[in-house]
């Protein structure tokens, strides 16, 4: 379960060859690492450090120094509540320990159940809406405790199933490239100039000069 | 090369183009404190210790000056207010986390971050919070601790790791106030070059478990030498205190190692102080041996002499060994076993090098050399990574920073082949086929060694390419003889103009050794018996006439009741030799076996006098690495026990035989090796007092003519058998030496000539024998990693490799253990799938745990073939 399956192999074996260089892959494998499992497992790094050619441990260098990949288990929802000025001034703090009461756990924390886990995060560039929150990575503006309470009463009943899907999916719908719209793998240091600038090139001019 | 004046502190300098401010101040005098820049690795600019002022015309702004070139007309200024500021601001910072804990940390008194504090720092500081806590400390491999709580983040160790090492295995974890540096979880820092991650921290975050807690740096005293783990010669400190070795540093030694070790050289230091080192003689007595003194074990071994060459006569004397030897020591054993014992049964090998002829007959290359920008190197030998690992980093430096192509020509995977540009896979013992193949294009009927075609061809064009060219020349596999590495030699030195060969023999001083005449045919100087035998008549009693037995020779003639006495000098053949079965039958055939050793190995059991000798750091000398390079050994402990240097043991034993080496000091043998042998003239005792510390020379000195393989390829040569038509070779030989004799002109260089194979065939194969390649590792059961306690332990023991299209066809599972059956032996071994591995070949490590490859290898077979038992049709 935690190694890559067999069709996100695949996947991942596309994704790769989108880069010059297979290690460029290393942050989209590393999603869809999470995405399969909910949080990135040591052995799903240890799969990816294959595929890519590089070591586990450099690897978890780079999933570890980004906090959106979850190197424990976590909840379905991830609950993140921004702590900073504009949302504290707007309540955040309230929120945040509202939440906790809701919830039953302490920052940081999973439900008992596995659905929810909470964070208070820095600015999640939601200012205008403040007090703001996520789960999943997607946005609920000017959340009310009321209105908090009614979020997680409909992420329970499953009924925003379609709106946030459980932790780890970026997009429902998978970024697939066209082979002919791709890069493709040239190395960068064989390239004068960016790859797509050759795909929509204009007829040739009559001068061909040189500007002077 | 445009040179480039820049202004330091008010003092115009000239720096080169490309130069590092900081480097450059460096060379005029003006240190600049740093962290994370070290002089051989890329800079990063991580740690802003450096930070100076530079004005590049736009007015003085703070630099990292390990990030800024030298450009024409700047001005550093790296002693003002804002520089100061700058240093104390960053030192500040830098001990906000940092534990302090210098009282109880290994660097304490030697820690760039303790002496930097001091001469940079602001003195206090304003922090006042918690600092960060992390469990101390954690080890990160075998050999290595890390207390992270030290770390200072200066990304040396990682870019050691992956940079130099290219084992990227351990990494910056996290973020931010969380950064640190660790393993991925249980997978652990596993590189053969871990310990100089200990030797660049700038703080003690990494520690050597050999090390940790033995000393306070203050109270080491150190001299320098040079590793002796391997023939590559790495220069090193050793540090002792009352007269312990504590610890080895490497050195940074230019032309060879850059600073450089592999653990095993670095944590081998564990073997000269160990508690079951040899102190003093034992004579056997029945079943055991008995401590004797010094001159009863002497007599005993002269009455042996004595008694041999009455009834053999010198012929029924044989010495095995010599490469632990200084070249001081070889050379006063070569004096006493030819010139006054006679005999010329004298091997420095042990049957799992190359013929002396291929090592000394080839024109020769240096490490820069093969290293040189934009040069073609072609690997025909053993895997570099495992047993020249420090050799195996320049080459990769090489490989991934100075254009220089790799072709690999081997009959298993190695170390090197995911940086060579082309390996080419060969069947065991067809490395000739795939070279002749490689350099003319495979001929009709042939199949050049089993090599794909394609690959061939982009060699081809390497070779072609007009880089300078330069063959690491060794022993590819153990279980199969030289000769098909010795006909790609000949082919190599035929075919390409200007070629030069690295040599790639492994044991400590076996170059010292071959130079001082330790092999058959030889004597000091590379020269032979019949170009040299008259002048060194002048000097010594006598001469050989005839070419004696190489290991392989002296050993069968021991089985058969032809040798009298066998002198094992500092040799354990049990272990080394390839072949088991005859190392034994040929211990148990000789009359008398004296083994001279610093430790009771298994084949020092075996015989019936123990000498013992000092071994590393114990006594003076020097001794001469692959390149041919003379580096002086200096002494910095005592010997245990009565134990004696090998040379003294020669001179005194000579006394005993009623005569005299006419050699009293170190000094004294320095001066006949520099008066006879031509490879040494010039090494006066006076230079080489100048070289106690230092690189070292390459023999023979620039002002002489090379001696070399100039001569016109006399074809017919005698093969890598000894000859014992000597009078043959005699003839052949061109008679290069100025005349010799009653005058006192020194002879002139005597090449020696590449002996030849004939046209060789490979035996044919059956569809289920499989031809077996044997290849050592690191750390092996050698006496080295066996009694330095923390690499004791190490070696990782052996599977067997096959190609999947052979393993198919075994109806088992991958990881089954079979028999594997040689005409020598069985050995029950695990098998695993290679696709790496050419169909009708089986790779297997020597010397390990478990599976004992000697017990297959039959040493003289042109290769040992072996079968997979499964038990019965599947
Ligand atoms: S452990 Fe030492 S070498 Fe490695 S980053 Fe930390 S301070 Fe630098
Ligand atoms: S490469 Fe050889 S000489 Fe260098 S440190 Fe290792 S064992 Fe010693
Ligand atoms: S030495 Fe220049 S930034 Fe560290």
């Amino acid at each position: 379960m935690a190694r890559l399956t067999t069709e996100n192999v695949g996947v991942a074996k596309e994704i790769i060859s989108r880069y010059p260089r297979p290690k460029s892959a290393l942050i989209p494998l590393l999603h869809l690492s999470q995405e399969q499992d909910g949080y990135v497992t040591e052995e799903g790094m240890q799969h990816i450090a294959e595929l890519v050619g590089v070591t586990p441990a450099e690897v978890l260098g780079t999933c570890s120094f980004y906090e959106m990949f979850k190197l424990e288990p976590v909840g379905r929802y991830v609950v993140n509540i921004c702590n900073n000025v504009s949302c504290m001034l707007c309540g955040s703090d309230e929120l945040i320990h509202h939440a906790e009461q809701r919830l039953g756990i302490k920052v940081g924390n999973t439900t008992p159940d596995g659905t929810f886990t909470l964070e208070s995060v820095e600015c999640i560039a939601a200012c205008t809406e403040a007090p703001a929150l996520q789960v999943n990575y997607r946005f609920f503006n000017k959340v009310s405790t009321d209105g908090f309470d009614g979020l997680i009463d409909d992420l329970a009943a499953g009924r925003l199933d379609d709106d946030v899907p459980a932790h780890g999916t970026l997009a429902r719908v998978r970024q697939h490239i066209p082979d002919d719209r791709r890069a493709g793998s040239i190395p960068p240091e064989g390239q004068t100039e960016p790859a797509w600038m050759h795909l929509n090139e204009p007829p040739a001019s009559a001068d061909g000069g040189e500007p002077s | 090369m445009s040179d480039v004046a820049v202004t330091i502190n008010g003092q115009e300098i000239v720096a080169n183009k490309g130069e590092l401010v900081i480097d450059a101040a460096e060379r005029h005098g003006v240190y600049i404190p740093r962290f994370c820049y070290h002089p051989r690795m890329k800079p990063v600019g991580m740690c802003r210790m450096c930070l100076v002022e530079i004005d590049t015309g736009r007015g003085p702004a703070l630099q990292p000056s390990c990030m800024i070139e030298c450009t024409p007309e700047m001005k550093v200024d790296t002693q003002s207010p804002v520089t100061k500021k700058a240093q104390d601001g960053v030192l500040e910072f830098l001990l906000i986390n940092h534990p302090l804990d210098c009282p109880v940390c290994d660097k304490g008194g030697e820690c760039p971050l303790q002496d930097q504090t001091l001469t940079y720092g602001p003195g206090e500081s304003r922090f006042v919070e918690e600092k960060r806590h992390h469990e101390k400390p954690i080890p990160i491999s075998d050999l290595v601790l890390l207390d992270r709580e030290r770390c200072i983040l200066c990304d040396r160790c990682t870019r050691f790791a992956s940079e130099v090492a290219g084992d990227p295995l351990i990494s910056f974890l996290h973020r931010g106030n969380e950064t640190e540096v660790n393993t991925f979880p249980d997978d652990p820092f596993a590189s053969y070059f871990s310990g100089n991650t200990v030797q660049i921290c700038p703080v003690g975050a990494l520690t050597a478990l050999p090390y940790r807690f033995k000393a306070r740096p203050w109270d080491l005293e150190a001299t320098e030498s040079t590793c002796q783990g391997c023939s590559v010669g790495c220069r090193i400190a050793i540090q002792e205190s009352r007269n312990e070795v504590l610890r080895y540093l490497g050195v940074d030694a230019d032309p060879v190692n850059w600073g450089w070790l592999c653990d095993k050289g670095r944590f081998g230091f564990e073997a000269v102080g160990a508690g079951n080192r040899l102190r003093d003689p034992l004579v056997r007595r029945g079943d055991q041996f008995s401590v004797v003194r010094w001159s009863d074990a002497l007599h005993a071994t002269a009455t042996a002499i004595t008694a041999a060459l009455g009834s053999t006569g010198p012929s029924g004397i044989a010495v095995i060994g010599g490469a632990r030897l200084t070249n001081e020591d070889a050379y006063a054993w070569s004096k006493l076993a030819k010139g006054l014992i006679g005999t010329d049964n004298v091997d420095c090998q042990l049957g799992d090098g190359l013929p002396a002829s291929a090592v000394l007959g080839l024109p020769k290359a240096t490490i820069d050399e093969l290293c040189a920008p934009g040069a073609t190197v072609i690997l025909l030998g053993p895997d570099i990574k495992e047993e020249l690992p420090v050799l195996f980093l320049r080459l990769k430096h090489a490989v991934q920073n100075d254009g220089v192509k790799v072709i690999e020509v081997s009959s298993m995977p190695t170390g090197f082949t995911k940086y060579a540009s082309v390996s080419i896979r060969h069947r065991a013992a067809e490395a000739n086929e795939a070279v002749r193949a490689l350099l003319d294009g495979i001929p009709a009927g042939k199949d050049g060694g089993g090599a794909d075609a394609r690959v061939l061809d982009a060699a081809r064009a390497l070779v072609t390419s007009g880089a300078p060219l330069t063959v690491l020349l060794g022993r590819t596999s153990l279980s199969e003889q030289p000769d098909a590495v010795v006909d790609a030699a000949a082919a190599l030195v035929d075919r390409v103009p200007g070629v030069k060969f690295l040599s790639g023999l492994r044991r400590a001083n076996v170059h010292g050794a071959l130079d001082m005449g330790l092999a058959p045919g030889l004597l000091p100087g590379r020269t032979t018996l019949a170009a040299a035998g008259g002048w060194f008549g002048r000097v010594w009693p006598q001469v050989p006439t005839q070419t004696g037995l190489d290991t392989t020779g002296i050993l069968q003639a021991a089985a058969a009741g032809h040798v009298d006495v066998l002198i094992l000098l500092g040799a354990d053949p049990l272990a080394d030799f390839p072949d088991r079965t005859l190392a034994e039958q040929g211990l148990a055939g000789a009359r008398t076996v004296i083994a001279l050793d610093t430790f009771l190995n298994e084949s020092a059991q075996q015989a019936d006098v123990v000498l013992a000798a000092a071994g590393f750091g114990e006594c003076e000398g020097t001794t001469t690495n692959i390149e041919g390079r003379v580096s002086v050994l200096n002494q910095k402990v005592t010997p245990p026990g009565s134990a004696r240097t090998d040379w003294i043991i020669a001179a005194e034993l000579a006394r005993i035989l009623g005569s005299d080496l006419q050699l009293e000091s170190v000094d004294d043998i320095r001066d006949e090796i520099e008066e006879l042998s031509a490879a040494h003239r010039g090494l006066t005792v006076d230079v080489l007092a100048k070289m106690a510390y230092g690189d070292g020379v390459v023999v023979p000195l620039p002002s002489e003519p090379a001696p070399g393989a100039d001569g016109d390829g006399d074809a017919d040569g005698v093969g890598s058998e000894a000859s014992d038509e000597a009078g043959d070779e005699a003839s052949d030989e061109a008679g290069e030496p100025e005349t010799v004799g009653a005058d006192l002109e020194r002879p002139g260089p005597a090449p020696i000539e590449l002996e030849r194979t004939d046209a060789l065939e490979a035996p044919p194969i059956d569809a289920y024998s499989y031809r077996l390649v044997t290849g050592r590792r690191l750390y092996d059961q050698g006496t080295l990693v066996s009694q330095a306690g923390h690499l004791a332990g190490l070696a990782p023991g052996t599977v067997l490799r096959i190609n999947p299209y052979d393993f198919d066809r075994l109806g088992v599972a991958e990881g089954t253990t079979l028999p594997l059956r040689s005409p020598r032996g069985l050995v029950e071994i695990e098998v695993h799938t290679d696709r790496e591995v050419p169909r009708g070949t089986a790779v297997m490590f020597f010397n390990q745990p478990g599976a004992d490859a000697a017990r297959l290898i039959d040493a003289t077979a042109r290769v040992t073939e072996v079968r997979l038992e499964t038990g019965g049709p599947s």
